[in-house]
């Protein structure tokens, strides 16, 4: 089981959270011309990354909040977490 | 080639079976190659086969970083179908059950091919009514289907939860009499087997550096063993691809996840189809050393672990036991997980790619052991005639550029959502 410090409750077990994929995906701006590659790399393309991998969780049994997680795919180990609005470097 | 048979059995027992030839060989990377085939697993090795066999191409190298068959089609669950609604999907792996039917011959290499029938268990009347439809589907596409009643899946699986108070009451199901399992070991075996005798060359214990590509065209891999040129190199690592494609500077439409399977200790007979639970996802048969054979969810985020989460497995448990009551007496044997190339729509790729020379054959989610020779065949015709067969034009790159998709199930892009 993993455990996940949730920004806003602590540590908590990962069964309260739900999983919300990679946190690095920007919608393309609103009011620009938009090309078909920018709405493929949105909706389709990842990179899904083997190592460090920030991602979005909700924690749906807890304060419902979304959140970041940085976490390494090979290794389950979670470095840091963030609240969803926080910029991440 | 030492031919497998009966009398080759009874000679050899003289020599209490110490003189028999190696299945393959272990050769050194060669300099140069027509085509280089990355991953040593089923598709791997079925696409040279396929090569070899079909295009009489027999400059061909298999590069695997491990051991071959020692990624998914040595750990998933060895059903084999084709299920499908979607034409695509249906022809395709129809074509797979008619190679999968003549494998063992076909292979010298008994690959206990076994078509038991597959179950899909329905929980309400609207699940009958979609299974309904999906049966009408398959058989369009010459698949057979059958839509079972309550009382027809109660003959077939009297062991499964036939009370009145249960949470999912079984309603039918729809069933698939030419589904099975085969033993996915074997499959590997086999391939490497015939392929090794007719020149390929299977490099092991070889990992995959770079790629040497320019003029937008490929002109071999670099790897740990030396760099090897190659005309052709064709991709077959399942959920390794996305980190060569960052190696290629490609981003493509999959996400790696881990699924996980496991077994029971050994028992008697008691299930002689593949079932599946139609409320949740969980599926089961037992093979052929008693085991309960299970698997279901993936465990839900990105993982490269090859190892799975606890959680997962309880949940999917849970689901068995809701279905067949008779699980929870049944101890744990083992357990284990793979790695999963998710595509955005739950479908594969085998396509060319926008670099000339360069393959890519991925994104087989759930089923890509069922889809082992189909998979090959089509790869190594699209390697070998750099076009794609009628078989796999569907299952294109570009299909999430242009909205081809094919949802089978109509899940979206969250692909760990199952």
């Amino acid at each position: 089981m993993l455990y996940i410090k949730c920004p806003h409750c602590g540590m908590r077990p990962q069964i309260e959270f739900s999983y919300g994929g990679d946190a690095t995906v920007k919608r393309p701006e609103l009011n620009k011309e938009i090309s078909d590659q920018e709405w493929d790399d949105f909706v389709y393309n990842r990179k899904s990354l083997r190592g460090k991998h920030l991602e979005l969780w909700q924690h749906l049994s807890g304060c419902r909040q979304w959140i970041k997680v940085e976490r390494d795919t090979a290794t389950h180990e979670i470095f840091k977490t963030f609240k969803a609005n926080e910029e991440v470097a | 080639m030492q031919k497998y048979s009966i009398f080759n059995l009874v000679k050899n027992a003289f020599s209490n079976h110490q003189n028999w030839d190696l299945a393959w060989k272990d050769p050194s990377p060669k300099e140069e190659y027509d085509v280089v085939i990355i991953g040593g697993g089923g598709h791997g090795l079925a696409t040279a086969y396929y090569l070899a066999k079909e295009h009489n191409i027999t400059k061909v190298a298999i590069i695997e970083k491990g051991w071959i068959g020692g990624g998914n089609v040595g750990r998933n669950t060895t059903i084999i179908r084709s299920n499908y609604m979607h034409d695509e999907n249906g022809l395709f792996s129809e074509f797979g059950m008619d190679l999968w039917r003549k494998m063992s011959q076909d292979l010298n290499y008994n690959v206990m091919f076994s078509p038991r029938g597959i179950i899909n268990l329905a929980h309400s009347d609207a699940q009958m009514n979609a299974y309904a439809r999906r049966g009408n589907s398959m058989r369009l596409n010459g698949i057979d289907a059958v839509l079972l009643n309550r009382e027809q899946v109660k003959e077939i699986i009297p062991m499964a939860d036939f009370s009145e108070n249960v949470r999912f009451p079984i309603f039918g199901g729809l069933m698939q009499p030419s589904a099975g399992t085969a033993r996915h070991d074997a499959v590997a075996w086999g391939y490497a087997r015939q392929a090794d005798s007719m020149g390929v060359d299977i490099i092991q214990n070889c990992e995959v550096i770079g790629f040497d590509i320019s003029a937008g065209k490929i002109n071999g891999i670099r790897t740990s063993r030396g760099n090897i040129k190659a005309k052709k190199v064709g991709l077959c690592v399942a959920g390794s691809t996305n980190i060569l494609a960052e190696k290629l500077n490609m981003t493509l439409p999959l996400e790696t996840h881990l699924l996980q399977a496991c077994v029971s200790e050994p028992v008697k007979p008691v299930l002689d189809s593949v079932v599946t639970f139609g409320a949740g996802h969980f599926y089961i048969s037992q093979s052929d050393k008693g085991e309960m054979v299970m698997g279901g969810d993936l465990d839900g985020y990105n993982s490269y672990a090859q190892r799975g989460n606890l959680p997962t497995l309880q949940h999917v448990l849970t689901e068995g036991i809701a279905m067949m009551p008779f699980l929870s007496k049944l101890k744990m044997l083992r357990t284990w997980g793979g790695i999963m190339d998710m595509s955005m729509d739950g479908s594969p790729i085998i396509d060319k790619t926008h670099i000339d020379g360069l393959y890519l054959n991925c994104g087989w989610c759930y089923g890509g052991f069922k889809a082992t020779p189909a998979s090959g065949w089509t790869f190594a015709h699209t390697i070998a005639q750099d076009r794609v067969h009628e078989l796999n034009a569907g299952y294109s790159l570009n299909r999430f550029n242009t909205g081809h998709l094919i949802d089978e199930k109509g899940l979206g892009t969250k692909t760990w959502i199952s």
